[in-house]
């Protein structure tokens, strides 16, 4: 099988040339034949990394030491879980994980297209034929993944403890599902382009793919930053480094573009912008690979420097020129179909809310790659710091969060003063009684009052549109709350899931201003001996030493401090953070020791403990932090990606029947008129 | 004036604030990221340049390490294979901080010449690669032979 997976790499490198070849040929000359010939071999590529996937899997999963890559990542002694995400652990596999991932996706929307968009597909096919091409050179060249060692080890390295936590074997997929997702609506626009069809139809093909990115990106993200805050033991979830970056550019281009493609669809504006944005993500998503894998920017994330970050960076211009050209030859087939008519509309909002997005894209970007920058323009390499990325993209994340209420509601074209006063009075009032209430508490920051004020208003909107919308249900056609409450959100997916999402956001910035207030306490205690300690909350805290543990456990060796916790004299039970030594199966060290920390959770806040050392065998050095509202970060990804999941759903094709009413209007319908109570209603076919 | 200007306006406007957000915060921010040969050169060149907070990414040297038992002081020697400085840090050490490793750290020169660091990140080439290295074979997916001018 392990042959077998070899060979199936170099079969399916010929299946991509070939499948891009035909492709174009058969798009330039308008052959049905050569076509479908380059969407079956679009099959065959997939069906021969799917076996180069296996044989690798197989090789981990029986230990084949020879294979470089096995022996590199896993040991006898791996638990066996990890010996499947192990996949990912390294350059290679991941690689390997990439390219499945794409020419899975490049199947099932070729398949999905057989019979539709069929100007379009023949240069979509070859695109995806290239991006699969690339990805499969830069293996079968440079990473090959089934590279052999020419003696066999008795037991492989093992993998780096800190890569054995679910949220890491977890997170990489994800994030890889996203990424790769943006080529998709990438070869669309590619073929729009080259066929001069840049109507709708291809945005309405690519729309669902960008929210699969979407929806994977947004997961993604959040699950690295809950690893990173569980594993790496610095009590936090976000550092602005540059891989943390790499992934967040992409997503700030497609969710701008899920934004505009509404305009777009409703109004015919922006279509040169929506073309832009779509290869804006996915050149994105190939520059945050080069530098992840480059090594040209200082990461502590770095993977192994290689070679293969050239492979990137030629990649990356070769498809940004060809793109630019493409983009510039057909500036007229992109004029816009209507103007802006009022700064007052939903039109302006959506603008602002790109502008913004796009704004944080760039600054981003610009403080990611700032040192490479300096290093060109003044010979000297100056490095940015999390202060620059939060004061640029504090106040615009602010921005956008009041948009985000504003958008949704205010009326298109042009809002009258009417609109803005029914739409708006009850929520900017919950707005300025959360900031009262937090003010009369005695919080005076600034920046998190300003974020809990807008806060308060975004979610006022939210519920708001979901009390009318249920009344409006409950009245016409007498349902129960519970029912009018769901089948609102089953009949206007795109709409209510999207509130849905809102509200993630909105429990997100929450959150993200609750950091603010973090407090945190070092101490050296000997067993026996307390800590005392006051959280932001005004409660004491006293944390008695119960001495420090050592202990086997699977494949390490493990050194434990444990705390016994009171609250303001309550017991809230043990807290223990460990040192562990992972050891091979000869009991032999590997890594460095790793750090386990312990968490108590709960909604208020998080008490978070590292070990850092132990002085000696019952005196322990030990970092404790009150991290406020960090369980809302988790929370507010899930409802994200719940909001995300219920907007993908595929609407029912058939007219959905419900008492007697059918539901027929288009959906371009349903949000028109935001503003009348009876909006609410045209989705369920009022 | 009609909306489309406006909205340019308005778009200059958000841009604006955010350029501005941005230099000043660049000016406040940024630091010189040196090998300890380009920090001896500055400092050569003028001495003053001790002053500046400095990030300096360098490889430790093997068997230096010198960890106060509470793990939250400790020193060390770091080098690019052409200057050496000792160091001297008051905090945390990441895990992944150990012999020989590549690291990046933040901080100052004192008076003696001690560089005195306020952060410590390791980075190591191979974090996430342990690559075997048996008999005669040299680790396969081990550090650099040299390290990059950061």
């Amino acid at each position: 099988m392990i042959l077998v997976g070899e060979l199936s790499l170099w079969v399916a490198l010929l299946m991509a040339a070939w499948t891009t070849t035909v492709s174009f040929a058969g798009g330039l000359q308008g052959r049905a034949d050569l076509v479908k010939s380059g969407e079956r071999a679009m099959y065959a590529t997939f069906a021969f990394v799917l076996l180069a996937s296996i044989g690798l899997w197989t090789a981990l999963f029986t230990h084949d030491f020879s294979i470089k890559f096995v022996a590199s990542f896993t040991s006898r002694n791996l638990p066996t879980p990890y010996l499947f995400t192990a996949f990912w652990a390294g350059q290679e596999g991941s690689l390997l994980f990439w390219a499945l991932i794409m020419t899975m996706y490049s199947a099932i929307a070729v398949f999905t297209n057989r019979n539709a968009n069929r100007a379009l597909m023949p240069w979509v096919t070859g695109t995806l034929g290239v991006v699969a091409l690339f990805f499969l050179m830069t293996m079968a060249f440079s990473e090959n993944p089934y590279e052999r060692i020419d003696w066999i080890p008795a037991d492989g390295r093992g993998m780096n403890p800190q890569l054995q936590n679910p949220g890491m074997a977890a997170h990489p997929p994800m994030l890889y599902l996203g990424y790769v997702g943006t080529a998709i609506p990438f070869a669309f626009a590619i073929g729009a382009l080259v066929t001069r069809q840049l109507d709708h139809q291809w945005l309405g093909a690519v729309r669902r793919w960008a929210l699969v990115s979407w929806f994977f990106l947004t997961i993604g993200i959040v699950l690295g930053m809950w690893w990173a805050y569980v594993e790496l033991g610095w009590a936090g979830y976000w550092a602005w480094d540059a891989v943390e970056n790499s992934s967040f550019l992409p997503w700030l281009t497609v969710t701008a573009f899920l934004h505009s493609i509404m305009i777009q669809e409703k109004r015919g504006m922006l279509r040169k912008w929506n073309v832009t944005l779509v290869v804006l993500s996915f050149l994105l998503t190939i520059l945050g690979t080069f530098i992840t894998r480059s090594g040209v920017i200082e990461s502590v994330h770095a993977f192994a420097r290689s070679s293969i970050g050239n492979w990137f960076l030629g990649f990356l211009v070769a498809a940004a020129v060809l793109t630019a050209y493409l983009v510039s030859t057909r500036l007229t087939d992109l004029k816009a179909k209507a103007e802006l008519e009022s700064m007052v509309s939903r039109e302006a909002a959506f603008l602002y809310n790109n502008l913004v997005l796009v704004g944080i894209c760039f600054a981003t970007l610009w403080g990611t790659l700032f040192p490479i920058l300096s290093e060109a323009v003044k010979g000297d390499k100056i490095t940015v710091g999390p202060p620059f990325f939060n004061s640029v993209n504090g106040p615009l994340g602010l921005l956008l969060l009041a948009l985000t209420g504003i958008g949704p509601l205010i009326a298109w074209r042009r809002a009258s003063l009417v609109n803005l006063r029914r739409q708006f009075t009850w929520p900017a009032a919950a707005g300025v009684a959360v900031f009262a209430t937090l003010v009369a508490l005695g919080m005076r920051d600034p920046y998190a009052l300003i974020s809990y004020l807008l806060a308060g208003f975004v979610f006022g909107t939210i519920i708001q549109e979901f009390v009318k919308g249920v009344g409006a249900r409950q009245s016409m056609y007498g349902e129960g709350m519970a029912a009018a409450f769901v089948r609102l959100i089953g009949r206007n997916r795109r709409r209510y899931g999207g509130y849905i999402v809102h509200f993630g956001v909105v429990i997100l910035f929450c959150a993200f201003a609750g950091l603010m207030f973090k407090r945190d306490v070092t101490a050296t205690v000997k067993t026996g001996e307390t800590v005392k300690a006051t959280d932001p909350y005004g409660h004491e805290w006293v944390f008695t030493s119960q001495g420090i543990s050592t202990f086997e456990q699977l494949n390490r060796r493990v050194m434990a401090i444990s705390f016994a916790v009171t609250r303001d004299g309550q017991s809230m039970g043990l807290l223990s953070s460990e040192k562990r030594q992972h050891v091979d199966s000869n009991g032999e060290p590997t890594f460095e020791p790793s750090t386990e920390v312990g968490i108590l959770e709960s909604p208020k806040q998080d008490v978070y403990l590292v070990f850092t050392g132990a002085v000696d065998k019952d005196t322990a050095a030990v970092h404790i932090n009150f991290n406020p509202l960090v369980w809302w970060v988790w929370f507010g990804g899930i409802i994200m990606a719940f909001g995300g999941m219920i907007v993908m759903w595929p609407q029912a094709r058939r007219g959905e029947r419900e008492g007697g009413y059918v539901a027929q209007l288009p959906s371009a319908r349903e949000q028109a008129e935001a503003g009348t109570p009876a909006d609410a209603l045209a989705g369920a076919g009022a | 004036m009609n909306a489309r200007t406006k909205f340019l306006l308005g778009g200059v406007l958000v841009l604006g604030t955010a350029s501005y957000l941005m230099a000043s915060s660049i000016d406040e921010t940024a630091t010189y990221y040196l090998t300890p040969s380009e920090l001896a050169g500055k400092v050569q060149a003028n001495p003053r340049f001790v002053k500046n907070g400095v990030k300096v990414g360098a490889r430790v040297v093997s068997g230096t390490i010198v960890r106060d038992p509470g793990g939250r002081e400790l020193t060390f020697q770091m080098t690019d294979g052409t200057r050496t400085y000792p160091v001297h840090y008051r905090g945390i050490a990441p895990d992944t901080f150990t012999d020989g490793v590549d690291i990046v750290v933040e901080g100052r020169l004192d008076a003696t010449g001690v560089f005195q660091a306020t952060t410590l990140l390791a980075k190591c080439a191979s974090r996430y690669e342990n690559a075997p290295a048996g008999p005669g074979q040299p680790g396969t997916g081990g550090h650099p032979a040299n390290v990059p001018k950061a």
